[in-house]
Formats: C-alpha cells, sequence, structure tokens
C-alpha cells in the first residue's frame, strides 16, 4: 500500500516537469530495487486513480525492476540475487555480499507535442 | 511526441526530511531505533518493559505510529517516559515529515535513546527512510518462522531482530516455529544482523537485548 504515497510523489515529479515544458506528459518510465517492493498492478492502480482529473489522466507508467546484485565472496564475481535461491549463480557459493539495491527513479517522461 | 530524461529520486521530499531528523539526531548524539513488525508482534510491550527495566541507565523517549487512537502513547506514558502519538489516519507507515515534527516535541535533550514505534507491517515501512540511526525488524512466533523468507526487504535493511514471544514455545502450545529457520533466513540476506530470541512478557532473553542497547547509546556519547 506503499504504493499510494509513492504514486502521489510521482504525480508532484510529472506534473513539475509538465509545468516546466508547458506539454501534456503522455507516458512515464521508473525504475525500482528489489528492497523497493514495488508490485506493478498496485502502483498503476494508485497512479490510475489520484490523476483523475489531472493533467496526468491516462498517463502509462513503465516500470522497470533492477535485480539486486550480490558480490561472492568467493569467486569475486558479481550476479544476480534470486531470492528464492540464494547462492553465487557462477559458483554456487552462500558467501556473499549484498550490494546497494537500486533506488527508486523517474527515469523519462514522454510529452506530446504541440499540434 | 518528445521525451524528457529526470533521473530524479520519487520519494525525494521524505528523505530531505529524513536527512534534516539524521543531522539532528547526530548533533546532538542520540540513538534512535525505528521498530518494524506485523500488527500484533508485541513492540509496545517490549518497548514499555525495556523502558522500565532500564529507567535508571537509559533515558528512553518514543514516537507512536498508528493509524488511529492514542492506546499506545498512553501505554508508553504509564511508565513515566515521553511519548508523542502520531496518526496516520490511514497510511500504512511513517513519514520522515511527521517524525520530524514528532522530534520537535519530545525532550530530545532529556534523552538517550528514541524508539519510533512504525504502523504494524512488514512492508511499506521498510521503504520509507526517517533518518533513524538503525531499523530493528520484531517477530513474533506466532506469525510463523517464514516472514524472513517471504518479506526480505525489512529483514534485509535491520540492524538487529526481536523474535518475540518465545515463552508461547514452552507453553505447551502448538506452534511450529522453528528459532534457527527464522535466524538463518534472515542472514542469507544480512550477515551482520544481531539477533534476539526474546519474551517481552516473562522477561527471557531481554538481557542480550538491553546490553546490545547499552552498547550503541555508548558508542554515540564517545
Amino acid at each position: 500500500m506503499h504504493e499510494t504515497m509513492i504514486a502521489e510523489s510521482l504525480l508532484e515529479a510529472i506534473s513539475a516537469e509538465a509545468a516546466k515544458q508547458n506539454a501534456k506528459p503522455v507516458n512515464a518510465r521508473i525504475s525500482c530495487g528489489t528492497l523497493n517492493a514495488i508490485n506493478d498492478e498496485v502502483l498503476c492502480f494508485a497512479f490510475e486513480a489520484i490523476t483523475k482529473g489531472t493533467l496526468c489522466e491516462g498517463m502509462k507508467l513503465e516500470i522497470e525492476h533492477k535485480p539486486m546484485q550480490g558480490l561472492c565472496k568467493n569467486c569475486n564475481e558479481s550476479f544476480k540475487i534470486d531470492l528464492s535461491c540464494l547462492r553465487c549463480t557462477k559458483c554456487g557459493s552462500e558467501d556473499f555480499k549484498l550490494l546497494p539495491d537500486a533506488p527508486l527513479l523517474l527515469e523519462e517522461i514522454e510529452f506530446q507535442t504541440e499540434q | 511526441m518528445y521525451k524528457v530524461n529526470v533521473g530524479k529520486k520519487i520519494l525525494s521530499a521524505n528523505e530531505e526530511y529524513a536527512l534534516k531528523n539524521s543531522q539532528l539526531l547526530t548533533e546532538q548524539k542520540k540513538l534512535c531505533l525505528n521498530m518494524i513488525s506485523s500488527p500484533g508482534s508485541g513492540k509496545t510491550t517490549i518497548l514499555t518493559r525495556t523502558i522500565s527495566d532500564l529507567k535508571d541507565k537509559i533515558k528512553i523517549g518514543v514516537i507512536e505510529g498508528d493509524i488511529q487512537t492514542e492506546i499506545d502513547a498512553e501505554r508508553i506514558r504509564a511508565t513515566k517516559a515521553p511519548a508523542i502519538q502520531i496518526n496516520t489516519d490511514g497510511a500504512c507507515h511513517l513519514s520522515a515529515a511527521q517524525v520530524n515534527s514528532a522530534l520537535e516535541n519530545l525532550p530530545i535533550s532529556d534523552l538517550d535513546l528514541i524508539f519510533i514505534e512504525n504502523v504494524g507491517n512488514l512492508v511499506c515501512p521498510s521503504a520509507f527512510e526517517l533518518g533513524e540511526s538503525a531499523k530493528i525488524a520484531v517477530l513474533s512466533v506466532a506469525e510463523g518462522d517464514d516472514k524472513p523468507a517471504k518479506y526480505p526487504s525489512i529483514f534485509a535493511k535491520s540492524k538487529a531482530m526481536l523474535i518475540n514471544k518465545i515463552d508461547l514455545l514452552k507453553a505447551g502450545v502448538q506452534i511450529d516455529f522453528d528459532i534457527e529457520r527464522a535466524k538463518a533466513d534472515a542472514r542469507k540476506l544480512n550477515k551482520g544482523i544481531e539477533i534476539f530470541p526474546i519474551s517481552a512478557k516473562t522477561g527471557e532473553g531481554l538481557a542480550g537485548w538491553y546490553d546490545w542497547l547499552k552498547r550503541e547509546v555508548k558508542k554515540l556519547r564517545l
């Protein structure tokens, strides 16, 4: 349910950029890490609900999930963390360091060109 | 159509307040622990017992987060510790701005340690930094030993984890909770996490938790 507050912050950020561009936003791409625990369906639903009647109404959200990375202490390779199988995908060792998770970012907004 | 690269943190407004809180706490050398758990894991009971048992050693204040009511702040105030209640009116987590105004209303200079009791929820509160010194995950045995595996985010981000209500495991109640499994799952993602199996009711295991709190408070005084 934290997606609701994220949707509100997203609306604020997109509205600010739309005011600068003086254009209607159509699509937005955001990215998040594993530990942001974002459920796409819930975020899109919340975003759709709070953008009703705003300039952002009808916008499409594209959500990119950046996988968490681990650094293996045995083979020194970095690898994608699979939460259901916590071991190095290269050598199988369980001795690894968690690398910092990706932040929640508003990456890009697509605007309609004036007609 | 044209695209604009933004590259902005979506929760930057929350992070600005979190930074303010963190600066205030660091300047004043106060320990601030953000307690996160499911509803009913026993956070308030852990706090009232900790405050009473440590009253001659550590001065504690509490910021209470709940959707509604002043019930928890009143339980804390009954121990004579100062408590500020925040009602989120439906929101599932505390925000850094709410904690910022609560900190203004606590007598911080008289305190060593400030506990933030977050809204009962294992997912959402872990996504919002409050400017705390550390997060503490609380789990009770009645919830099941699979929680660290199912809700990795909070266990990965916490400095310590309390496994509460261990008295139930010995009381002849049918609970399948394997403490070693919960510990192992939490450590898979967080090797350094301190784990304290406790009973806030009987007092079992609390000595280790208290020693850890005293050490953490002392580190800041140096």
